[in-house]
């Protein structure tokens, strides 16, 4: 079960609007980081996705397990949150 | 529902196969006999056939049907309320960019069922670019995100549905066009393919080793990573000016490489030659990326005018050097593209298969505006209507 998802956006970023899209969908709750209004905090989705893209989706599951999905990819966030 | 389905018909018999695949795809329960195998059921069938030796007979309550199309058998299911699935849509559009939303503003506003299928982004690579200065109606311009929201809006007031998938075939089956979906099969009476366009990769090394790590294709996604840093931009044309601009919101400093001359808009290239943080280099053709295993570092490029080969320190590299149509997934279909890839159609934008039409970027000859894009999106509509009318 997922215990809890993050997601690390910017304003401008179109896959970040489908990705909170489709969680909303889902029915998922999620809270979000947008690294355009706390620039600070861009580092903290570059060290947990290694990539220097927006969306990075973090999901926690109830295990304090996580998974780390970068981009509007439904092909990994579906599993992710199954 | 009153009384159960039952479908009479034979191994070798083409159109029985269609209808008991059609009736599997939608998890329909019928009963099947094969005539051949079967004296009594063979009678039984000539009895409510009134002697026609028919095949497929399809009985649905009431209703005897034989060798029905599938769109009849269609209609005659769902007047028995018997679909456990969608029924067979009047109009799906691949995509839900610019094209698409305007060609479902039409379909919908006529009444006519559309669904739009999205694998990616709702408004498409438009809903990626930081500002259009050039749609008419906005005379201070408007982002890419906000019109592909307005466009979205729009469609679905007047009752377009979009549903996010992928389309992976297109075949057509008993004068249906049959999609192959993540979702399973759908059939249309007619589709537009809205698929549009994406950027072109430059195929040189450190390119894919990079990706996302330094080396980007949209700027309205990863620019804020490069807040404060140097940045390489390559291309010439209106989507690698627009897109250096906006990134000087971030960059501390930006080289152009442009491989031969811009060839960007005049209104672009004046911003451009204003902008104090974007350097310009000229035939300059971009060769290398060059990381340190995590990072990008340098780009290595060749100064045509000179021959030498030239280094640009940078913290990332954002590539805009063209578009390719995204038509890779219709390969296998029965569809004529032109050598690059993009569709062909006639003026009325058919393709080469019948109920199926390609409007926007997608298509061969397209001029790549978003302007165009919903232009051919109405008339696409409009010959869809006509097409319906008459199919």
């Amino acid at each position: 079960m997922v215990k809890n998802i993050t997601i690390y956006t910017t304003n401008t970023c179109a896959y970040c609007v489908m990705v909170k899209k489709w969680l909303t969908a889902k029915g998922f709750p999620f809270s979000e980081v947008n690294i355009d209004e706390h620039p600070e905090r861009a580092k903290e989705a570059l060290e947990i996705s290694g990539q220097l893209a927006v969306p990075v989706t973090v999901i926690t599951k109830d295990d304090d397990s996580q998974q780390v999905v970068v981009g509007y990819n439904l092909a990994k966030l579906a599993p992710a949150v199954a | 529902m009153n009384g159960k389905i039952i479908v009479y018909g034979a191994e070798w018999c083409p159109d029985c196969r269609a209808a008991k695949t059609y009736l599997n795809n939608r998890k329909i329960a019928y009963e099947y006999y094969n005539i051949d195998n079967s004296a009594v059921k063979l009678a039984e069938m000539l009895m409510l056939t009134n002697n026609k030796k028919i095949i497929p007979t399809i009985v649905i309550g009431e209703n005897i049907m034989q060798e029905p199309s599938l769109m009849q058998l269609d209609e005659a299911l769902q007047a028995q309320n018997v679909l456990a699935t969608e029924p067979v849509q009047e109009v799906i559009m691949i995509g839900a960019g610019p094209t698409a939303l305007a060609a479902a503003i039409y379909t919908t506003r006529e009444d006519i069922d559309t669904v739009l299928y999205e694998k990616g982004v709702i408004g498409g690579l438009a809903a990626t670019t930081d500002w259009v200065d050039n749609y008419p109606g906005f005379p201070d311009g408007i982002s890419g995100l906000d019109l592909a929201e307005n466009l979205r809006k729009q469609a679905e007031r007047f009752g377009a549905k979009i549903e996010l998938g992928e389309v992976t075939k297109i075949d057509t089956e008993d004068g249906l066009v049959k999609l192959s979906t993540t979702d399973g099969i759908r059939y249309a009476k007619a589709v537009l393919i809205a698929t549009g366009s994406d950027y072109k990769k430059m195929g040189i090394s450190g390119e894919d080793t990079y990706y996302a790590r330094g080396v980007h294709y949209c700027a309205t996604c990863d620019g804020a990573f490069y807040r404060d840093k140097k940045l390489v931009v390559v291309g010439g044309g209106n989507s690698a000016v627009q897109e250096a601009l906006f990134l000087t919101k971030f960059a501390s400093h930006i080289d152009l490489l442009v491989r031969s001359d811009l060839k960007a808009s005049d209104v672009l290239v004046k911003q451009l030659e204003k902008n104090e943080k974007i350097t310009v280099h000229l035939a300059t053709s971009t060769e290398e990326i060059v990381g340190d295993g995590s990072t990008v570092k340098k780009v290595i490029a060749t100064d045509k005018k000179t021959g030498n080969s030239v280094e640009f320190e940078t913290d990332g590299v954002f590539i805009f050097i063209g578009l390719k149509p995204t038509t890779e997934f219709l390969r296998t279909s029965d569809l004529e593209f032109d050598e690059i890839g993009f569709i062909k159609t006639n003026a009325q934008l058919e393709t080469s298969i019948p109920g199926v039409f390609a409007a926007g970027d997608v298509r061969s000859g397209a001029t790549m505006q978003i302007a165009s894009a919903v232009g051919e999106g109405a008339t696409a509509a409009l010959r869809i209507r006509e097409y319906l009318q008459n199919c």
